[in-house]
C-alpha cells in the first residue's frame, strides 16, 4: 500500500492544533494543582479522628474512583446544573470534573504515603515536643513526597490523557481540534499522528523530570 | 562510725521533678501497668529491669505521654498534668500544648533510634531547637554541634543517618535529645538493637551523662552497667514495682523470690 504522508497539511493545521494544546494546558495544570491540594486535605480527613470526616471522605473518594471519568465530565455539564441551577461552561465543567477526580486519587496517594511512614518517625518527632502539625510538615510529608513522587507523576500523566475526554463536551482542547480537523480534511492519519506526538511532547518532560528528581533524592537517603 | 539516721530528713531531699501516682495502663483488655507510684528527683538515675513484656517500655512511655495513662496522674514540678473531667477523676484530657511542654522537658531515646532519614546528622540535632524552641538557625547550629561533639560525632555532621552504624545513629539520637536541654532523659533499651561490638560506645556516652549528674531513667538488660550507673533500681513484674532499692539491694541482695529468679537468668552478668 502506497500512502503518501501529507506533511503540508500537518504544517497548515499545526497552528490550530497549538491553540488546542494551549487549552489542554489550561485544563491540565490547574486541575492537577487543585486536585492534589484538595487531595491532601481529603487525605487528612481520611486519617482524622472524627468518624464523620473519615466516612464522608471515604464516600467521596470511592464515588470518584469507581465511576468512569467520562460520566463524571458529562455529569458536571448536564446534571450538576439541574441540582444547583447554575450552568457551567464546558471548560469549567471539564476542569471541575478533572480536579475532583484528581483529588480522589491524590487523597489515596497521600494517605498511603502518610501511613507508610513508620510509627517511629512520629514518635521520634513527638518526643522532641513537636506538635502534630509540625511533625506532618517537617518530618512526615517530606518523606511522603519523596516516596510518592512516582505516584504523583503517574497521576499527572493520567490527568493529561484524561483531559482529552473534554472533547466530548466540545471544549476546544487538543483532541477536539484533532477530531475536527480529521473530519474536515479526511486525513485522520496525519492529523491524529500529529496530535499523538504533541501529547507525547507534553507528557514526556513530566516523566523525565520526575525520574531526575527521584534519582537526585535517592542519592541523599 | 556515727549513729547517723539512715535517710536524710524529708526537708533536705530535693523536691521531685516528676511524680506519678496510681498509674494504670490498659491495652484493650490487657492490664499492663497495675497501680504504680513513683517519683524522680534531680540527679537521680533509675534503672528499670524486668522480663520481656512486663511493661517497662509502657511505663517509660507514659512518663512523656507517648502512651496515655488509662488511670492515675503525673505531675511535673508538683503540678498535675491534664485536666480531669468533672466528676470523673479517671477521665483526664491532655491538651496538645501541655504534652509538648512535658516532652520538651522529658527527653527520650528509643531502641530503634528513630532518626529522621531525610535530614543530615546536624539537621537531626537542630530540628527540635528550630521547630519547637523557635531558635535562630545559627544559634541552633552551634548548640547542635556542641552536643554532637560531645557524643563524638562532630566529624559526621553532614552525613545522612542511613550511612552511619547503629552505634553512631544512637549517639546522634542522644545528641538530638540533649540539644533540647531536657531535665530528665528516658532511655528505652538504647543498646538492645545494636551489634555487641557497638554497645560500648553508647554506654560510654550514657556514663558520661551520669558523671555530669543528669537525671535519667534507663530500661536495660545490661545489668552490669545498671549496677554502676544507677542510684536506684526497679524490678518491674506483673505491672507493679516488685522490688525497689539501691543497685546493691536489688541486684546483689534481692529480697523477693521473683527478683532472684529473674536475676539467675543472667548467668554471665558480673559487677
Ligand atoms: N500499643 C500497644 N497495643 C497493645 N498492646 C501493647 C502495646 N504496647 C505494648 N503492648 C503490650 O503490653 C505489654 C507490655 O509491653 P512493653 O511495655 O513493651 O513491655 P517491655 O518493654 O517490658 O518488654 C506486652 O504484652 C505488649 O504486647
Ligand atoms: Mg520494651
Amino acid at each position: 500500500m502506497e500512502y503518501s504522508f501529507d506533511f503540508a497539511l500537518v504544517v497548515e493545521t499545526f497552528p490550530i492544533l497549538m491553540r488546542g494544546f494551549l487549552v489542554t494546558l489550561q485544563l491540565w495544570l490547574p486541575s492537577l494543582a487543585i486536585g492534589l491540594a484538595a487531595g491532601f486535605l481529603l487525605a487528612l480527613a481520611r486519617l482524622a479522628r472524627s468518624r464523620l470526616l473519615r466516612g464522608g471522605s471515604l464516600v467521596y473518594i470511592e464515588l470518584f474512583r469507581d465511576t468512569p471519568v467520562l460520566i463524571q465530565l458529562i455529569w458536571f455539564y448536564y446534571a450538576f446544573p439541574i441540582l444547583i441551577g447554575v450552568q457551567l461552561s464546558p471548560f469549567a465543567a471539564a476542569l471541575l470534573a478533572l480536579a475532583l477526580n484528581t483529588s480522589a486519587y491524590g487523597a489515596e496517594i497521600f494517605r498511603g504515603g502518610i501511613q507508610s511512614i513508620a510509627r517511629g518517625q512520629w514518635e521520634g518527632a513527638k518526643a522532641l515536643g513537636m506538635r502534630h502539625a509540625d511533625v506532618l510538615r517537617r518530618i512526615i510529608l517530606p518523606q511522603v513526597f519523596k516516596l510518592m513522587l512516582p505516584a504523583f507523576t503517574n497521576r499527572a500523566v493520567e490527568v493529561a490523557k484524561m483531559s482529552s475526554l473534554a472533547s466530548v463536551l466540545s471544549v476546544h482542547e487538543l483532541m477536539y481540534q484533532g477530531r475536527l480537523l480529521s473530519s474536515t480534511y479526511y486525513r485522520p492519519f496525519e492529523i491524529l499522528t500529529t496530535v499523538a506526538v504533541v501529547y507525547f511532547v507534553l507528557i514526556y518532560p513530566a516523566t523525565f523530570l520526575s525520574m531526575t528528581l527521584e534519582r537526585r533524592m535517592a542519592g541523599k537517603g | 562510725m556515727q549513729a547517723e539516721p539512715l535517710s536524710m530528713p524529708e526537708s533536705t531531699l530535693p523536691p521531685p521533678i516528676l511524680q506519678v501516682s496510681g498509674l494504670h495502663k490498659w491495652f484493650g483488655s490487657l492490664h499492663v501497668l497495675r497501680g504504680i507510684d513513683f517519683s524522680v528527683a534531680a540527679g537521680e538515675r533509675v534503672a528499670i529491669i524486668g522480663g520481656s513484656g512486663s511493661g517497662k517500655s509502657t511505663f517509660l512511655r507514659c512518663l512523656n505521654f507517648m502512651e496515655m495513662p488509662t488511670a492515675g496522674r503525673i505531675a511535673l514540678d508538683g503540678t498535675p498534668l491534664g485536666r480531669a473531667a468533672a466528676g470523673r477523676p479517671d477521665e483526664v484530657r491532655y491538651p496538645e500544648g501541655e504534652l509538648c511542654q512535658v516532652r520538651e522537658r522529658v527527653g527520650m531515646v528509643f531502641q530503634q533510634f528513630n532518626l529522621f532519614p531525610h535530614m543530615t546528622v546536624l539537621e537531626n540535632a537542630m530540628e527540635g531547637l528550630v521547630t519547637v524552641k523557635r531558635m535562630k538557625k545559627a544559634e541552633a547550629r552551634e548548640r547542635a554541634l556542641r552536643e554532637l561533639d560531645k557524643v563524638g560525632l562532630g566529624g559526621k555532621t553532614d552525613v545522612y543517618p542511613g550511612r552511619l552504624s547503629g552505634g553512631q545513629q544512637q549517639r546522634v539520637a542522644i545528641a538530638r535529645a540533649l540539644a533540647m536541654e531536657p531535665e530528665i532523659l528516658l532511655f528505652d533499651e538504647p543498646t538492645s538493637s545494636l551489634d555487641p561490638e557497638l554497645v560500648g560506645e553508647v554506654l560510654r556516652v550514657i556514663r558520661q551523662l551520669a558523671e555530669e549528674g543528669r537525671t535519667m531513667l534507663l530500661v536495660t538488660h545490661e545489668l552490669g552497667f545498671a549496677y554502676h550507673f544507677a542510684t536506684k533500681v526497679i524490678f518491674l513484674a506483673d505491672g507493679v514495682f516488685h522490688e525497689v532499692g539501691t543497685p546493691d539491694e536489688v541486684l546483689k541482695h534481692p529480697r523477693q523470690e521473683r527478683t532472684r529468679a529473674f536475676l539467675e537468668r543472667f548467668t554471665e552478668f558480673s559487677f
